[in-house]
């Protein structure tokens, strides 16, 4: 079949370099340097690097010369308080703001100032926080719509006889996959109502199972939690742990604080456009800035 | 692939004052060729003097009948397709009146409402009966717009711009047909001739003067023969016009300025005007800090309607002619005219109005004159693709 | 669903052309004139339902791109010596294609700048655009030029003349055998000579609005119109999910205005004769209101409100003026026709032209306001080339056995 393969790779079985911890739950290595430079061959093992990320609008700086880079696996939390800079950081990454300053690397290539389509066809794909589903399709057809390498996307190739039959086929092996997927998530019941019929937390679901079936590397999820109930709220930690066993990284933005704590093993705080502090979350939660931000300067 | 790409790329290198200054340089170019035929004579001074004047009059019709559709357009964010119907049927009723004041007693009522009869009326032979007109005009234009809004867009505040744009063309259609069947699709003249006021050379004696419908310059025995004749100076030989505008057109021009006068005032000046301009700029936060934005959206249909009701029949009036479509096939002016000037700003709509009025007839320089309306057209399209928000756009109204 | 609304309108119109006195020439021709209309209408509403209702692409320049295909179209075919016009009298079939290149790099054109701009934005450039072109049309610049050694021209105001599609009628019956035969049966009947050419058009319109028909509903249900979907719905989730959504935008930006323009030709440009009035913008809107009708997204839907709108509320009311005046002369103007009911009632029938177009207005005002969906709306098509429900349908590229695991319940759905 021509077009890149559209199952997932294994991706326990990848080569891996030196520097990449295998993927089960061992923390990682210490917190990386911050120190803003080019480090060579860091690729390996840092599919996300962040580097003087900075960005304006009109008078106001939202993101101040941010640099982070993040682990192969790994689950890492963004977190700070509100107007941190933390969406408008997400919102570069994804390509939906061009940084005024900075660069972003993905798997070693730039990404700085792309279009969303082509930051997502690299492998990087993002979910919303407020679930954006396309709410008159079906869940099914939400779902259909993710993944990359479609022969149908060509109108040729959808319209004329006898190629048609070649998309058919194409589309008959993405709908099993769909089908999997759903009942990875547990909402394989709902897969022929309208997404516009969907619950919030239903939303949520659809929302990252959509994100997974693009395949990709690397997954930015925006505030996936929030409004979500408890039970819920397990259910889809759950399948994110399950999915970082798989090879997937993921960088989280959050709000809830011990969400980030209990799960991530990587922590990055903002405030006020800037880094406060990163690590892992024992360090983060007795760091003082970080306490103080949080709650306010109670003394100096 | 790749599309999107190479137009990021290529975006981010034109990006910047590009536009402004390929705009300028035509600008410029075109000024310096308008010089150049000027000196070469290939343009006579009068034939420009003309078209510019006869721009500017058209452009400030524009910009009057702009200010509603801008006001809408930013206080209930849509596109008012129903606008150039609104200024028809402002003219109309604006016209009606006229007639039946103006002929009482040389036909039967009924006759003169659907514009018959043929009274002789002219703003200078039924001064009185024009700004009743006028005035009428303006209260059905009010009246019309209120109705509108309570019957078609306030069941649907909550719709987006473009579910509203389309039921403004559902009422674009039903008023310019309800005209079409009550006043017949016929074109009709509708005023009387009437003096021209304007710079003429008599003999060698340049003057300003007014001159009556039937005479010729050429043809005077002498200066006496004018009702008005101020002479300014002397040279040249002959008698020609250098330039003039019909009285019509001066009462357009002062009626416009006058009525923009008077709406920068109850913007600037009166606590309506006030809300008016904040809720232009953001409706949530006007809501939030109580301004009564139900009663602000009356009364930006009132103003906005009563403008071009009035707006109408002073374009009728210096037309002469008026039909069921002139308004609707004026709406693509107004619009040009509003969003050169920035939705919102009515003092872009003023300047947009002016500036599309001076391109559409000094386009006849450089275009045959079956482009130059395509040239407005032409402008229109420039400004959405390059600079959507006009010129005095993003900034508050007025 | 097709066939049932426009036997409803065959009998509608069955009934009142025999109240009227027709006879069965009368009667056929009366069918054929509502059926051309509705195929006409069909097909445009087709392809801005392509532009609107899929990819929510508000393009109100149809008129402009249908005049683009017919005028190219005509420019093509008309021979080089006959007037109004001028043409290049290059064979039918290049001269169609012509036209449909001619309004699709149009389209193209257009698109590059103004996709990116937001929907009553890009609705104020169509219809500038569509002005413009007819103002370019009837412009002595381009009533007549030379191109490639060759007098070329619109003909301006006063239009231009080129072989008429409709003569495929009588090319047909004379080409095909039996063709003569069905002369003779028509003659017996009462048909004349040109109504049955007339009908034997309107079957070519017919295939031809099938055809439009059966290319859309691959195009929509397949991934391709998924994208479109959602491009609709929400560029930026399209965007984030990898779908280069300018191309996708452009292409069918370029496709619909083809069909547009194929279907100015086939349609108003039936005769073999158009000039700049021929496509004002009055059409653009028409097709608007249809397509609301019928459902903006709705394949099906699309063919049903041109359906509707063209008979009901375009066809109709001008066949019964036409054909039903009452006794006497009727007012002459409005007021005096507020002389009493029956007065009032003449005056309305003869000016039964500016009451349709009242109508249509408030028709849309209406569904806008309570049923903007219309008639079928944008749920009903699925857009994927199989059924996504039947999970253990056919198809398993392994050609293993389907599973036997346990199925949700099917949802009602209307497939394609």
């Amino acid at each position: 079949m021509v077009g890149r393969p559209i199952r997932p790779r294994a991706r326990t079985d990848r080569v891996r370099t030196v520097s990449e911890p295998p993927p089960s739950a061992e923390p990682l290595e210490p917190p990386v340097d911050t120190s803003g430079e080019p480090t060579v061959g860091a690729d390996g093992g840092f599919p996300l690097r962040v580097e003087g990320l900075s960005k304006t609008f009109g008078g106001i700086t939202a993101v101040a010369d941010v640099s982070f880079r993040i682990s192969e696996g790994s689950l890492t939390g963004l977190i700070g308080p509100n107007g941190a800079g933390k969406s408008t950081t997400f919102n570069c990454i994804a390509g939906v703001h061009t940084p005024t300053a900075g660069e972003i690397y993905f798997n070693g290539e730039p990404i700085t100032g792309f279009e969303p389509s082509q930051i997502a066809t690299k492998g990087l794909v993002r979910t919303f926080q407020i679930a954006r589903e396309l709410e008159e399709m079906t869940v099914l057809e939400n779902m259909m719509l993710a993944p990359s390498g479609q022969l149908g996307e060509s109108l040729l190739r959808s319209v004329l006889p006898g190629l048609r039959k070649g998309v058919m086929a194409q589309e008959a092996e993405l709908r099993d996959r769909v089908w999997e997927m759903l009942e990875l998530f547990e909402i394989d019941h709902l897969a022929g109502e309208y997404a516009g019929n969907l619950s919030g937390g239903q939303r949520k679901l659809l929302e990252m199972a959509r994100a997974l079936m693009t395949d990709p590397e690397m997954v930015l999820l925006d505030e996936p939690l929030a409004g979500v109930n408890p039970t819920l709220e397990e259910k889809i930690l759950d399948r994110i742990q399950q999915l970082r066993g798989e090879g997937y990284t993921f960088l989280l933005v959050e709000h809830d604080m011990d969400v980030i704590m209990n799960n991530c093993e990587q922590v990055i705080v903002m405030h006020q456009g800037k880094i406060l502090a990163e690590g892992e979350p024992a360090t983060i939660r007795e760091n003082e800035r970080v306490i103080d931000a949080y709650l306010g300067d109670s003394d100096e | 692939m790749g599309v999107a790409e190479q137009l990021t790329r290529g975006r981010s290198i034109v990006r910047g004052r590009i536009d402004v200054l390929l705009v300028t340089l035509l600008v410029v170019l075109l000024g310096v060729d308008l010089l150049g035929q000027l000196v070469g004579g290939a343009l006579g001074f009068p034939f420009l003097a003309s078209v510019f004047l006869e721009g500017l009059v058209v452009g400030l019709a524009y910009g009057l009948a702009g200010i509603g559709l801008s006001m809408t357009y930013s206080i209930l964010n849509f596109a008012n397709f129903a606008h150039g119907d609104t200024v028809t049927v402002g003219a109309f009723a604006g016209w009606s009146t006229a007639y039946v004041l103006g002929g009482l007693g040389t036909a039967g009522v009924g006759s003169l409402f659907l514009l018959g009869g043929s009274p002789s009326i002219s703003v200078l032979s039924a001064f009185g009966v024009v700004v009743i007109g006028a005035l009428t005009a303006g209260a059905s234009g009010a009246a019309l717009s209120l109705a509108l809004d309570r019957v078609v867009y306030r069941p649907m505040r909550s719709a987006d711009g473009i579910s509203l744009l389309i039921a403004s063309i559902g009422v674009a259609l039903g008023l310019r047909y309800l005209i079409a069947f009550v006043y017949g699709t016929d074109v009709r003249g509708v005023t009387a001739p009437v003096s021209k006021l304007g710079l003429f050379r008599l003999e060698g004696v340049t003057g300003i003067g007014l001159i009556r419908p039937g005479q010729r310059v050429g043809e005077l025995a002498g200066a006496g023969e004018l009702p008005f004749f101020l002479p300014v100076g002397a040279g040249g030989t002959g008698s020609e016009v250098l330039v003039s505008l019909t009285l019509h057109g001066v009462a357009l021009a002062i009626a416009a300025s006058g009525l923009m006068l008077g709406v920068h005032l109850l913007l600037q000046r009166t606590k309506l005007g006030t809300a008016m301009r904040a809720m232009a700029d953001n409706k949530p936060l006007a809501r939030v800090t109580g301004i009564p934005t139900e009663r602000v959206i009356r009364a930006t249909w009132i103003v906005g309607g009563a403008l071009t009701g009035i707006a109408g029949f002073l374009i009728v009036l210096e037309r002469g002619t008026m039909s069921f479509t002139f308004g609707w096939l004026l709406l693509l002016f107004i619009f040009s005219a509003v969003i050169l000037g920035g939705i919102g700003s009515i003092y872009g709509a003023m300047a947009g109005g002016i500036i599309i009025g001076l391109v559409d007839s000094m386009a006849i320089i450089w275009l045959p004159s079956s482009l130059t309306k395509a040239a407005a057209f032409a402008v229109l399209i420039l400004v959405l693709i390059v600079r959507p928000d006009g010129l005095f756009g993003g900034v508050t109204t007025a | 669903m097709i066939a049932g609304t426009m036997g409803g309108i065959y009998l509608l119109l069955i009934l009142v052309g025999l109240l009227a006195g027709f006879d069965a020439g009368g009667v056929v021709n009366t069918l054929r004139a509502a059926t051309v209309y509705a195929a006409g209408y069909g097909m445009l509403v087709l392809a801005l339902n392509l532009h609107w209702g899929y990819t929510g692409l508000f393009n109100i320049g149809v008129a402009g791109f249908m005049a683009v295909g017919t005028y190219t179209t005509a420019i093509l075919s008309a021979a080089p010596s006959t007037e109004p016009g001028f043409g290049l009298g290059l064979p039918l079939g290049v001269a169609v294609i012509g036209g449909m290149l001619a309004a699709a790099l149009l389209g193209v054109l257009t698109a590059l700048p103004a996709l990116r701009l937001r929907a009553d934005y890009l609705a104020i450039v169509t219809v500038a655009l569509s002005e413009i072109i007819r103002l370019g049309i009837k412009s002595r610049p381009l009533a007549e030029f030379t191109l490639l050694g060759t007098t070329v021209g619109t003909g301006g105001g006063r239009g231009i003349s080129y072989p008429a599609p409709n003569r495929f009628g009588s090319w047909a019956l004379e080409t095909v055998p039996g063709g003569g035969a069905v002369y003779d049966v028509g003659a017996a009947v009462g048909v004349a000579r040109p109504v049955i050419e007339g009908v034997v058009y309107m079957f070519l319109l017919i295939a031809s609005a099938a055809a439009f028909w059966v290319f859309l509903v691959r195009v929509g249900n397949s991934p391709f119109g998924r994208v479109l979907k959602a491009i609709r719905e929400d560029e930026l989730v399209a965007s984030s999910l990898g779908k280069d959504t300018r191309r996708f935008k452009l292409i069918v930006f370029a496709v619909g205005c083809a069909l547009m323009g194929l279907a100015g030709y086939l349609w108003l440009g039936r005769s073999g004769f158009v000039n700049d009035l021929s496509f004002r913008p009055n059409i653009t809107f028409f097709v608007f209101v249809a397509l609301i009708i019928g459902g903006a997204g709705s394949n099906t839907g699309s063919i049903l409100g041109g359906m509707v709108f063209s008979s009901v509320l375009f066809y109709f009311p001008q066949f019964v003026s036409q054909n039903f005046s009452p006794g006497g002369v009727a007012p002459r103007n409005f007021v005096a026709a507020l002389d009493g009911v029956g007065a009032f009632g003449a005056y309305a029938l003869q000016n039964i032209s500016a009451i349709r177009f009242m109508l249509i207005g408030i028709v849309l005002v209406y569904l806008m306001q309570n049923r903007p969906q219309g008639l079928l709306g944008h749920r009903t098509e699925s857009a994927a080339a199989i059924d996504l429900l039947d999970r253990d349908a056919g198809m398993r590229a392994d050609g293993g056995a389907p599973d036997t695991a346990s199925r949700p319940d099917r949802q009602g759905e209307d497939g394609e």
